[in-house]
C-alpha cells in the first residue's frame, strides 16, 4: 500500500489526520494534508484506507 | 433552462412527523423517486436527492456548481434571494472558493481545534456553575446550548461576546423559515453596521484574534480582500459558528434524554463520546437542506437526466438515514461507529469548523450529563417548540428540569 496526497486538491477537512492520526497529520501554516507514513504498517492500513475513503476532497489515494 | 414541473409536485420543505426523523416521505422518494421534483416556496422549482451516493456525487462533481449568484439557484427561505445576489464563499466554486476558504484553515486544523480544549471546558463549566445555581425548570437553549458555541466563535472571531444578545438574535432571523425578506434585510443591514464597525476597530486596536489577523493580512491595501468581501466572510464565520452547533447541543440532549438506553451506555463508557458525537450528528442531520447546488451541465442522477440550470437539494438528513449505507438507520446507535455520514456535507465544500464543532459537541455533552445528572426534559418531547422550515433544523427553546 502507498498512500498518495495532492495538496492543490486538499481542502483541509482534516478527516484524514482525525481518522489515522499516525498516517496524517495537516501543515501548521497552510492546514493541508502531510503523509507522515506513505507506507504505513499492517496495523494502519486499514485506519489509512479508511480516511483515504473519508477525504471529502477527493485528494487521497491508494496506489 | 428549467424543466417543466408536474403541478402535483410536492412542496417543499417537506412535513416531519417524528421531532428527531426526518420527513417520512424521504423513504419513500429514496425508494421509488430518489431524484424527484418540488415546488420552493418562491415559486420556483427544483430536485430533491435523497439516496446516499447521490447526495455525495451532487456534493462533489463539478457537474453541480454552488455558485449562488446563477439564475434559477434554489432559494429555500426569503433572504436567500437577497443573500445571494452577493455570496458568502460557501456559495462560490473553485477557484474563488479556495481562494478564501485557503485565507481560514489554519484556524480550523485539527492541532489549532485541539489547543482550544481548555478554553471550551472553562465556558462550558461556568456556563453550569450559573445554570446549576438557579432553581429548575430553565431554557437550556438560552442558558446552555446558545451560549457555549456563541462564547468560542466569538473568543476565535475576536467578536465581543457581551454583543451576543444583539447578534444572536439577527442570526436567528437571517436563518429562519418565517423571517420576511424586509425583516432579513433589516437583520442583514444591522449585521453589516456591526461588523463594519468592528473592523475599524480592529485596524486601530488589534488583538489576537481572527478578525485581527485578517485585517492586517488580507484586507486591502496589503492584501486582496475588499471589505465587503472580509465584511461577509466574518458575518457568515459567526453566523455558522453558532447558529449550527447551538441546534445541535439542543437538539441532541433532547435526542439522549428520550434514548434513556443509549444515554446509559454513554454514561457506563465515556471513551463512547467521540462515536456518539457522529451517530448524533447522522441521525439529526440538523443542515439537511442547507446543501443546494445547481447543475452546470446537463448531467444525469440514478438514471433521471438532470438539465444545465436546474436547481438540486441534496438532502443530507435522506443521506444520513439511507438504509443501503446505514442499517437500521431510524435506530440511534451510539456504537455504530460511523464517520461517513455526510452531516457536515461532502466535496470541497465540507464544512470548515467541523472539528470545532466535534470539540465543543464532546465538551458539552460529556460536562452536561456528568454535571447534572437528573436532568430532564420539563415538557413532553412531541411538544417541543421545534425549528420547522428554516435553513436548520432544531429547538427553539428546551424547558429542562433535574
Amino acid at each position: 500500500m502507498r498512500i498518495t496526497a495532492d495538496t492543490d486538491v486538499c481542502i483541509s477537512a482534516g478527516m484524514c489526520a482525525l481518522t489515522a492520526p499516525q498516517v496524517f497529520d495537516q501543515g501548521d501554516e497552510d492546514g493541508l494534508v502531510r503523509v507522515l507514513l506513505p507506507e504505513p504498517p499492517e496495523e494502519l492500513r486499514e485506519a489509512a484506507a479508511q480516511a483515504v475513503r473519508l477525504c471529502p476532497s477527493g485528494a487521497l489515494g491508494i496506489r | 433552462m428549467s424543466q417543466t414541473t408536474p403541478p402535483d409536485s410536492p412542496a417543499f420543505p417537506l412535513k416531519r412527523t417524528c421531532p428527531f426523523a426526518p420527513p417520512p416521505a424521504y423513504d419513500r422518494l429514496r425508494a421509488e423517486e430518489p431524484v424527484s421534483r418540488v415546488r420552493l416556496p418562491d415559486g420556483g422549482a427544483a430536485w430533491l436527492v435523497t439516496r446516499y451516493d447521490d447526495v455525495r456525487t451532487v456534493l462533489s462533481s463539478p457537474a453541480f456548481s454552488a455558485d449562488g449568484t446563477r439564475p434559477g439557484f434554489p432559494k429555500l427561505i426569503p433572504g436567500q434571494a437577497q443573500i445571494l445576489k452577493r455570496p458568502p464563499f460557501i456559495r462560490m466554486d473553485p477557484p474563488q472558493h479556495s481562494f478564501y476558504r485557503r485565507m481560514l484553515i489554519q484556524e480550523f486544523t485539527l492541532k489549532r481545534v485541539k489547543a482550544m480544549r481548555p478554553g471550551i471546558q472553562a465556558a462550558v463549566d461556568r456556563l453550569l456553575d450559573d445554570l446549576l445555581a438557579q432553581s429548575p425548570p430553565a431554557d437550556l437553549v438560552e442558558a446552555f446550548a446558545l451560549p457555549v458555541p456563541s462564547l468560542v466563535i466569538c473568543q476565535l472571531l475576536g467578536v465581543p461576546y457581551a454583543d451576543h444578545a444583539f447578534f444572536q438574535s439577527r442570526s436567528r432571523i437571517a436563518v429562519s423559515g418565517s423571517s420576511t425578506a424586509e425583516q432579513f434585510a433589516t437583520a442583514l443591514g444591522e449585521l453589516r453596521a456591526y461588523m463594519d464597525g468592528l473592523i475599524t476597530r480592529k485596524q486601530q486596536e488589534p488583538g489576537d484574534d481572527l478578525l485581527s489577523k485578517l485585517v492586517a493580512e488580507q484586507l486591502e491595501p496589503a492584501g486582496e480582500l475588499g471589505r465587503e468581501e472580509l465584511l461577509m466572510m466574518c458575518l457568515m464565520l459567526l453566523n455558522a459558528g453558532h447558529e449550527t452547533t447551538a441546534n445541535m447541543i439542543a437538539l441532541g440532549t433532547a435526542a439522549l434524554l428520550e434514548h434513556p438506553d443509549q444515554l446509559a451506555a454513554l454514561r457506563e463508557d465515556p471513551e463512547l463520546l467521540p462515536d456518539a458525537v457522529e451517530e448524533l450528528l447522522r441521525y439529526l442531520s440538523i443542515a439537511d437542506v442547507v446543501t443546494t447546488r445547481i447543475a452546470a451541465e446537463d448531467t444525469a442522477l440514478s438514471g433521471t437526466p438532470i438539465r444545465a440550470g436546474a436547481g438540486v437539494i441534496a438532502l443530507l438528513a435522506a443521506a444520513d438515514w439511507d438504509p443501503a449505507v446505514f442499517s437500521d438507520p431510524e435506530r440511534l446507535d451510539l456504537r455504530r461507529g460511523n464517520r461517513h455520514h455526510v452531516a457536515f456535507g461532502y466535496g470541497v465544500h465540507q464544512c470548515l469548523g467541523q472539528n470545532l464543532a466535534r470539540l465543543e459537541l464532546e465538551i458539552a455533552f460529556s460536562a452536561l450529563f456528568a454535571r447534572i445528572p437528573t436532568l430532564r426534559l420539563a415538557v413532553p418531547a412531541d411538544e417541543l417548540p421545534y425549528k420547522h422550515g428554516g435553513l436548520l433544523y432544531g429547538v427553539h427553546e428546551l424547558p429542562v428540569t433535574w
